[in-house]
């Protein structure tokens, strides 16, 4: 069959491995969302004691490089602890799998990321972020890169949707250049207080639109 | 080879053995080019092999043949149109267009380079179904407005555009009306007789016919400007080699679509959104629910995306094609799903069927049953559509 995708990668994405949910996970993370394209969700279940993956599960609202990826970086994650499993990168995934499509490189990197993501939020959760980092406008504009605008496929940073940040005792106020009464206007706000929220040392996210 | 379940007859079709027949004697005997009516005789039975197709293609619309010219296909043919009257009548009437959002890429992308060169262009929005608003397209045309170009059915999800009041709103004002009736050129009657229509693009290769080769009507008195020079060939409108074998192969092609093949079409189209209604839930039919062209079904099935679906078929061998950002060679979601307000959800998981003549209803009830269980699997692993 002529693929632009190598036996392998059919492989994982026929019987992609480790794929479902982990009652109760020790960490969690999705990226992406569905109003803009792939999705990755990644559960974690994690040995309190040595840090090992013992456990590991995906679910994915993507195409075959998102599949693939995802079930090769679970496969690459599971008996690592944490800290190692943190630096698989990108290439080490797509290495593993043989090869990816250069164009299709963005819908794999979405499963690398929700692997460090799931990672951090295990860290978070089990008071084991050490550096307790300031959340200043910079970190807010970050984690706002990854909340996607559904009506051109890109972040909101990157399409100019966010027009304000304001961070002031433990409070962030975003305001997004969108009317609150259009189509994606909720799905973005959700998406954004998502990602906001979790950070140490905020208590409240406020959301607001132009009109 | 494998057996094959080919749905993606929008894309391009298997060619008919008897169309094949007929343009084999023009490469191996007849193998002359149309040259002056005083030449040798081989030049002249070319020209009357081309005058020919031209005439039968041609009376299929209800035209004279001197309004119909052959091209290299549908992309040609839209080029022509809007290029060509951009040219005819930009300096003496106006620079305004008006063209569809769910246009294909021909008519868009023609669209967008004549705004760079300084026209104006109105894209007209769509309701729900696939339909452009008539009251809209009434207000927006002014003085300056010189062409509006709306398809006639459309390529994704297939939704008939009622070309009828279309022209009848522009023939008012005076303005010309052109059609890409690509997807329902044979498939749904068309009568310059009957409709105000300027300017039709159609295409042998939706039609089992060969490819590389296409039709424009033009309509006697027309304003329309060459865009490719050369010799004087189609009437000095479009310079370049007669493609004498594809114009009799598209004559012959187009004779063999019969209203009953049409019916059958329309009944393999239907038992497809049948099936897929009555065993797999959460699912949304796009385009219009009756008026459509017979030949598509396009479907979108929530929480899975369009490529793993259509890689998942072609292990069974089953050609679909799907409107999901990840399967398209831009990466760019379907502009048309996104036109009749959906979001990239609804793209992502949309798949678009369209039967031809060499299917068979046992192939759309596999297919579907197929679909069926990929759509399944695949729901399994996804995160979405479990609460």
């Amino acid at each position: 069959m002529a693929s632009p995708y190598n036996d392998l990668v059919l492989e994982h994405f026929k019987n992609p491995r480790n794929t479902g949910r982990i009652d109760d996970p020790d960490g969690k993370a999705t990226e992406g969302s569905p109003a803009c394209g792939d999705m990755v969700s990644l559960y974690l279940k994690v040995d309190p004691e040595t840090k090992v993956i013992n456990d590991i599960k995906f679910e994915s609202y993507g195409c075959a490089s998102n599949i693939a990826t995802g079930s090769i970086i679970t496969e690459l994650a599971k008996g690592k602890t944490i800290d190692e499993a943190k630096n698989i990168t990108w290439q080490e995934a797509s290495e593993a799998l043989g090869g990816l499509p250069k164009i299709k490189a963005h819908c794999s990197v979405l499963a690398v990321e929700v692997l460090r993501s799931a990672i951090q939020n295990y860290e978070e959760k089990h008071g084991l972020v050490t550096e307790k980092v300031v959340t200043t406008e910079e970190i807010v504009r970050k984690r706002l890169k990854k909340v996607m605008n559904p009506i051109k496929g890109l972040d909101m940073v990157a399409t100019h949707l966010v027009k304000e940040i304001d961070i002031t005792g433990g409070v962030v106020r975003i305001v997004i250049d969108l009317p609150a009464t259009h189509q994606f206007a909720n799905a973005i706000k959700e998406d954004a207080v998502e990602k906001i929220e979790s950070l140490w040392d905020i208590d409240q996210v406020i959301v607001e639109f132009t009109d | 080879m494998e057996k094959v379940y080919y749905l993606d007859n929008a894309a391009a079709t298997r060619l008919d053995e008897q169309v094949l027949e007929v343009m084999t004697p023009l490469y191996f005997d007849r193998y002359s080019v149309a040259t002056s009516e005083f030449g040798y005789s081989l030049g002249v039975e070319a020209k009357e092999a081309l005058d020919d197709a031209r005439t039968r293609l041609a009376q299929t619309l209800g035209a004279n043949s001197q309004e119909f010219i052959f091209t290299s296909g549908s992309a040609e043919s839209s080029n022509l149109a809007l290029k060509g009257v951009a040219k005819a009548l930009g300096t003496k009437k106006g620079k305004h267009l008006i063209v569809s959002k769910i246009e294909d890429f021909p008519v868009l992308y023609s669209a967008r380079t004549l705004e760079k060169e300084g026209f104006t262009v109105d894209y007209l929005d769509v309701d729900g179904d696939g339909l452009v608003d008539l009251e809209k397209l009434q207000a927006l045309i002014s003085p300056e407005t010189i062409l509006v170009s709306i398809q006639h059915g459309n390529q994704e999800i297939g939704t008939l555009q009622d070309i009828n009041a279309i022209g009848k709103i522009c023939h008012q004002q005076g303005v010309l009306f052109h059609t890409d009736a690509t997807h329902t050129f044979m498939r749904v009657p068309l009568d310059v007789t009957a409709v105000a229509v300027d300017l039709i693009t159609v295409s042998a290769h939706t039609l089992h016919g060969p490819k590389g080769i296409g039709g424009l009507y033009v309509r006697k008195g027309t304003a329309l400007a060459k865009i490719m020079d050369g010799g004087f060939q189609e009437f000095d409108l479009r310079g370049g080699m007669d493609n004498i074998p594809g114009a009799v192969g598209f004559a012959k092609a187009a004779e063999l679509v019969t209203a009953d093949e049409n019916i059958r079409l329309a009944a393999m189209r239907d038992k497809i959104t049948e099936l897929v209604g009555e065993q797999i839930p959460d699912v949304i039919l796009n385009g219009h629910p009756r008026q459509r062209t017979p030949q598509n079904v396009n479907i979108t099935f929530h929480y899975v995306e369009g490529e793993s679906i259509t890689l998942h078929l072609d292990m069974y061998g089953i050609a679909v094609s799907t409107g999901s950002a990840c399967f398209s060679r831009s990466l760019e979601a379907s502009h048309v799903i996104a036109a009749i307000g959906g979001d990239h959800e609804r793209a992502h998981g949309s798949i678009r069927m369209t039967v031809g003549r060499f299917n068979t209803m046992e192939e759309v009830i596999f297919v579907v049953g197929t679909l069926k269980k990929v759509v399944e699997n695949l729901r399994k692993i996804s995160p979405l559509g479990k609460e």
